[in-house]
């Protein structure tokens, strides 16, 4: 890990970044999120995790609005998410998100991958831009990629790429759905690398992920999902010492224990 | 290292040996029959098969068309000619139909004075869509692309270049009025106005602006009506314009199919199953027959225009079609890649799903090019002058009456080097667009 890395992560402060509120979600008839209520306040680094299929990835998209929640309020920085398209493209240019298949656009070189919605949405001149976008590759370290195409690159090469696209919009909070999980084990460590020098930044964090290393390393809160619930969230050394409810024990010893 | 093993080996070699050519046998031509034609009893057989097969279909044909006469001004020219140069009974083509009816072949009635028009229309098409089909010429060039339809336009049917430039003043207006009303964010008006402000000009401004502009510059070409046009510039006139005006058309109701908004995807979907469910010699009847009872008393809408309106709508049922697949072959990544960084629905069409769908889709989409053009050749019962139809009056007239293979070589030749070219372009761009995905 890099000097960045080993800085204790800065404070969290009162600011409320992400403010969810008896929020309700079907896919048809089934009930994948159940009354979930989440405040996330700026400069928190959120570690979500939980069985497959206990709805972490719906939670996460939620807050961008990929996936469409049918009760209760989510409110991004001050902004309520609605059918108003207005509320939902000021959220997504404020809010980053990271996939797991990276979603990289393979047509596009890396730098053009990374300068494109700067260029569209915030109409940054093209030049500017690219200044930014290779600030943000030098600092996932991969800044001699900057002309490649994405299918040229390894996968954890591919995945820095998408952080720092994501960073190159300046986002306020970044939102992450098991970036490692795609990745074979020697890859793994360079994009956690990333995302925790991301966090000793300040970054404010939601990040759907098992790496349990990581969530010890920086995360200020852990939350664990079952069966469309919170059921438990706690600090990581209360959480991972010291579980209160059965399936939370029962999923930490199907985890950690192999 | 190297101090480590300078001790520990015996023996470095340190001068390396060059590379020698491999052994004659495994070389060049021989080494390739070997491998390709003979490398086991079944090639061998094969290849002898296949040879026989080529001398069989070759040994008539390559000797008539070599020995073709050229020079003639009737079939029975030709032949007292043939029979003059070879013994009794020996075929030779008459390529002399070609040389004596190429005009008609290539321009149909087009005037013989203004025969330099369509190849020249043909010239600022090309360079119109080349910045467009090569990505290396200069975007410079993309200025000109605007403003083509209407040189073409002017170049084939003459007239005043008043009558294309008050009309293309018509789309400038919708244009600037669209834009200047969206900058101001009034989208629906803007639309609106666009649509309207140009309507009206057309209506009520277009014809009196171009008369008097007419007056006071009288700058013109001899007209050429469309009953005139035929042959291979038709042909490349309704190909052309199907082509290009199909594909913008094809893309709108491919992205309409996959629309949420319920109306528009069922009237996508409504619009190609009828028009494909239909065969294009019944829409060529529709366009030629029931086309003008629809269209305001007294306006003669030309029946080329009609053509080419309905290979163009035809067209595009097919190309939406081709144009799908490419979408749906797309992972919804994509998708998601450009709503989580906030483009607009626009926006990730253009930047973002079309680029890749269309990749994907050019083999297709080539595919119907090609169809298309070919397709062209069904005009003929609709009485307009393609080449087949007028192979078959070259045929009607006395001195040609009875020849028969030498137009219908030509004829098929010239669609399949303009088919080729279209195949071996889609091959390049395919290449060239190859991005390394794994
Ligand atoms: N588009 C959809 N339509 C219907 N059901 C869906 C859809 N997407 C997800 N689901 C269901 O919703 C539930 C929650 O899915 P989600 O992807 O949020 O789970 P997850 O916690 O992220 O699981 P994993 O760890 O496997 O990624 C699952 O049971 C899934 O089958
Ligand atoms: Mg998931």
């Amino acid at each position: 890990m890099t000097d960045a890395a080993l800085a204790a992560p800065p404070p969290v402060t009162e600011e409320v970044a992400v403010q969810i509120t008896k929020m309700n979600k079907w896919y048809g008839s089934f009930h994948v999120l159940r009354d979930i209520d989440l405040t996330v306040y700026r400069g928190e680094r959120i570690v979500i995790c939980g069985p497959s299929g206990s709805g972490k990835s719906t939670l996460i998209r939620c807050i961008n609005r990929l996936e469409e929640h049918q009760q209760g309020q989510i409110v991004v920085d001050g902004t309520e998410l609605t059918s108003n398209l207005r509320n939902v493209d000021k959220v997504r240019s404020e809010v980053g998100m990271v996939f797991q298949h990276f979603n990289l656009f393979p047509h596009l070189t890396v730098l053009e991958n990374c300068t494109l919605a700067p260029i569209w949405v915030r109409k940054v001149p093209k030049r500017e831009a690219e200044e930014t976008a290779m600030h943000f590759l030098k600092k996932v370290r991969i800044p001699e990629q900057a002309a490649k195409y994405p299918g040229q690159l390894s996968g954890g090469q591919q995945q820095r790429v998408a952080i720092a696209r994501a960073l190159c919009m300046r986002p306020k909070i970044m939102l992450f759905d098991e970036p490692t999980s795609a990745l074979d084990p020697e890859m793994i460590k360079e994009v956690l690398d990333t995302m925790i020098e991301l966090a000793r930044e300040g970054m404010t964090m939601l990040c759907v992920t098992h790496e349990m290393g990581f969530a010890q390393a920086v995360a200020n809160r852990v939350i664990f999902m079952d069966q469309g619930q919170i059921v438990e969230q706690n600090t990581p050394r209360e959480f991972f010492n010291n579980p209160q409810s059965e399936r939370t024990k029962l999923f930490l010893s199907q985890i950690l224990g192999h | 290292m190297s101090e480590l093993h300078a001790q520990t080996v015996a023996q470095v070699r340190d001068t390396m040996l060059p590379p020698v050519p491999p052994p004659r046998r495994e070389t060049g031509a021989i080494r390739w029959l070997r491998q390709n034609l003979f490398s086991g009893p079944l090639n061998i057989i094969l290849t002898v098969l296949a040879i026989w097969l080529l001398w069989v279909a070759l040994r008539d044909v390559v000797p008539w068309a070599w020995r073709g006469v050229w020079r003639a001004s009737s079939l029975n020219e030709c032949r007292a000619i043939r029979d003059q140069l070879y013994p009794e009974g020996t075929s030779a083509a008459c390529w002399a139909v070609l040389t004596d009816r190429w005009r008609q072949l290539v321009f149909g009635f087009y005037p013989a004075s203004q025969i330099w028009r369509p190849p020249l229309a043909l010239v600022v098409f090309l360079l119109a869509v080349s910045p467009i089909l090569f990505a290396r010429l200069p975007r410079r060039l993309l200025w000109l692309t605007p403003a083509a339809p209407f040189l073409i336009f002017w170049l084939l049917w003459g007239g005043t270049i008043w009558g294309p430039v008050a009309a293309a003043l018509g789309f400038a207006l919708g244009v600037a009025a669209f834009l200047a009303l969206s900058r101001a964010r009034y989208p629906i008006l803007a639309l609106l106005a666009g649509i309207l402000l140009p309507v009206l000009y057309w209506s009520f401004v277009a014809g009196p602006l171009a008369r008097a502009l007419a007056g006071v510059a009288p700058l013109a070409l001899p007209a050429v009506a469309s009953k005139d046009f035929g042959g291979f510039t038709l042909s490349i006139i309704i190909g052309l314009s199907g082509i290009s005006l199909s594909l913008p058309l094809g893309v709108l109701l491919a992205l309409g199919r996959r629309s949420d908004m319920l109306i528009i995807s069922k009237a996508s979907v409504f619009y190609i199953e009828v028009i494909r469910g239909v065969p294009l010699i019944v829409w060529l009847f529709v366009a030629q027959l029931i086309l003008n009872y629809f269209l305001p008393r007294g306006t003669n809408f030309d029946l080329m225009l009609r053509v080419i309106i309905m290979v163009t709508l035809f067209a595009a049922a097919y190309i939406a079609e081709v144009i799908r697949g490419g979408l749906a072959a797309l992972p919804r990544g994509q998708y998601e890649a450009g709503d989580a960084l906030g483009l607009t629905y626009w926006q990730a069409m253009q930047l973002i799903v079309l680029p890749q769908a269309l990749k994907i889709s050019i083999p297709g989409i080539v595919n119907s090019f090609i169809g298309l053009f070919k397709d062209t050749t069904l005009v003929s019962i609709i009485a307009m002058f393609d080449p087949i139809r007028m192979a078959s009056s070259i045929r009607a007239t006395t001195a040609w009456g009875g020849i028969y293979w030498e137009l219908y070589v030509f004829i098929g030749l010239t669609f399949w080097v303009f088919c080729f070219s279209m195949s071996r372009y889609s091959i390049w761009l395919e290449r060239r667009l190859e991005r390394g995905h794994r």
